[in-house]
């Protein structure tokens, strides 16, 4: 199977994107926040846009280098590119979409029956649904023989009930395409299911690279950590002592980090006589926020005076055991208990 | 009344309007292409739109005068386009390619250009994409090109009739005709040739435009 080599700069206003890494057989994903240039990145792949320097290879075909200047084509590169908004032609009817690129009426009526659209074969994209249309996207994509898929926010322009059944026809589609895929998102479950490797970009940068789940567990940056959805970040000294939340961590012995991150799933709530002891805090709750099936409790250390949102620890429970804890909390009876064998250390 | 200067009016802009259909969908999708130079060469292109008509038309007896190559070839094959039908079309070719080109450039440029990046990364080439995707979808504005460029020749006066001068049954356009008319004094023909001027561009707009909403509603 083909690997997919990117190592490219380019000069993006303010930032510079600087992109490195290798997919083989795998699904990468690129997981940033909106600006990052994780876009971009996809755009030079596809030879839509052209980085200022670097390479790009795909198996043997080399599609951009630099120092020998090439630069194929896009129309060459035979790169499947999913766009955002879809970008079907608009003049034409889904069965026109796919048999402009196909060719082949044939192929092009099997194509419409695999991704569904056979009943909107002569309905224009103005006429389709946003998932009708993303499917016939597809299937244009797939009609185009692509050696390598790149997907751009796929799910951005759908409702939550359509992006669910999109993504799985998304993952059947992955599964049986043999090549490298490449998925740009800044939403962590959707990656989380969707890819075996994460890259993250932040400012342009690409600064972590990691399989899936140890990406998850053991992220090293405030970036990662924020990007795989943990709330609980504080700055942390070289005594242990968590200046954001006021409270003191055992952090293992020769610990760098500056940062660190909590998942605050793993508190625990302990007795009054733990009070005091390394890693317990008398916890105040600040905020209950409700959401739909848990509610979100957000807790202060007593003592600790700031009001940066950063000094809040941000715990989601079971709605019944809500009151509970308000209450506890108000007779100022809530110990927390942070598990210092599940700290993120985070290293910038 | 002699209705010969309707006829050549016909024809001239007809054939003129055709020519430039062409050339300036080839000139709006070049430049739209092009890397740099876009602004100069587009101010080259623009320029008949600004130069006054007498100037054209100078320049135009100039380049196709019987002592220009032009000229001289034309003269091999026994023609000339100097004080012909065919010199007045390319007056008013010169005179009215802006208008299209100008038109027909905004229109492409208005086509998604996900859409167009879209079929490249499928593997179309860039003449497919021109002709299948972009200029149907332009098509609302490419008519309204045609619209106000056909409604420009229709009007052209000044570098036509330097170019090919004022010979009745030859050359002579209906504008043209009204200015003879009023020159000798005859109010009267003069008066009719506005009527049918203003009725008959009204009607040819009004055509064209109804096209353009037809065409314009089925993309959409």
């Amino acid at each position: 199977m083909n690997t997919l080599k990117v190592d490219i700069t380019k000069k993006l206003g303010k930032i510079t994107l600087r992109s490195r890494f290798e997919v083989s057989g795998d699904r990468f994903a690129l997981l940033g926040s909106s600006g990052s240039g994780k876009t971009m990145t996809l755009k030079c792949i596809a030879g839509i846009e052209k980085p200022d320097s670097g390479l790009i290879a795909l198996g043997d075909k080399v599609l951009f280098d630099s120092s020998r200047k090439i630069n194929l084509p896009a129309r060459k590169r035979n790169v499947g590119y999913l766009f955002q908004d879809y970008a079907l032609f608009p003049n034409m009817t889904a069965f026109d979409n796919i048999n402009i690129i196909s060719g082949d009426r044939l192929k092009t009526m099997e194509l419409l029956e695999r991704f569904n659209i056979a009943d909107v074969a002569d309905h224009k994209p103005s006429q389709m649904s946003g998932g009708q249309c993303q499917r016939t996207a597809l299937a244009r994509m797939i009609a185009s023989d692509p050696e390598i898929i790149l997907l751009d926010e796929p799910f951005s322009a759908l409702d939550n009930y359509m992006s669910t059944i999109i993504e799985r026809e998304i993952m059947d589609l992955l599964e049986t395409f043999d090549g490298p895929s490449v998925l740009v998102s800044h939403d962590r479950n959707e990656v989380y299911r969707m890819c075996d490797t994460i890259g993250v970009m932040d400012m342009g940068e690409l600064t972590e690279v990691k399989p899936r789940d140890e990406f998850f567990d053991d992220p090293t940056s405030v970036v990662a950590a924020r990007l795989t959805g943990c709330k609980n970040i504080s700055a942390v000294d070289d005594s242990g002592f968590a200046s954001d939340w006021g409270i003191r961590v055992t952090l293992p012995a020769g610990s760098t980090c500056r940062y660190i991150g909590y998942r605050a799933h793993y508190l625990e709530r302990v007795g009054k006589e733990m009070n005091g002891e390394a890693n317990v805090f008398d916890a105040k709750v600040e905020r209950v926020i409700e959401d739909t099936f848990e509610t979100a409790v957000c807790f202060r250390q007593r003592d600790n005076d700031s009001s940066s949102p950063d000094s809040l620890l941000t715990w989601m429970i079971r709605k019944e055991d809500v009151d509970e804890m308000v209450k506890a909390s108000s007779s100022g009876n809530l110990f927390l208990k942070i598990d210092p064998g599940h700290l993120m250390l985070l290293e910038r | 009344m002699d209705l010969s200067p309707l006829w050549i009016t016909l024809k001239v802009s007809f054939a003129a309007t055709v020519f430039v259909f062409i050339t300036g969908i080839a000139a709006a999708w070049g430049v739209n292409n092009l890397k740099r130079g876009k602004a100069v060469i587009d101010a080259v292109l623009s320029l008949p739109l600004v130069l006054p008509p007498t100037v054209v038309g100078f320049i135009l007896l100039i380049a196709l005068g019987s002592n220009s190559p032009i000229g001289k070839l034309c003269e091999t094959f026994g023609t000339r386009l100097v004080f012909t039908w065919q010199g007045a079309a390319i007056a008013s070719a010169f005179v009215s390619f802006p208008v299209m080109y100008r038109g027909i450039r905004g229109a492409l440029e208005q086509v998604d250009i996900n859409m167009i990046q879209a079929g490249r990364t499928l593997g179309m080439k860039e003449f497919t994409i021109l002709r299948k995707v972009m200029l149907p979808v332009a098509a609302p504005g490419i008519i309204a090109s045609v619209v106000l460029s056909f409604a420009r020749c229709l009007g052209e006066f000044g570098a036509t009739l330097m170019v090919a001068g004022n010979l009745p049954g030859k050359t002579q356009t209906m504008s043209i005709a009204v200015y003879t008319a009023m020159q000798s004094s005859n109010r009267e023909l003069a008066f009719k040739w506005v009527l049918i001027i203003v009725f008959y561009s009204l009607f040819i707009l009004v055509v064209m435009n109804s096209l353009a909403s037809i065409k314009g509603g089925r993309t959409k």
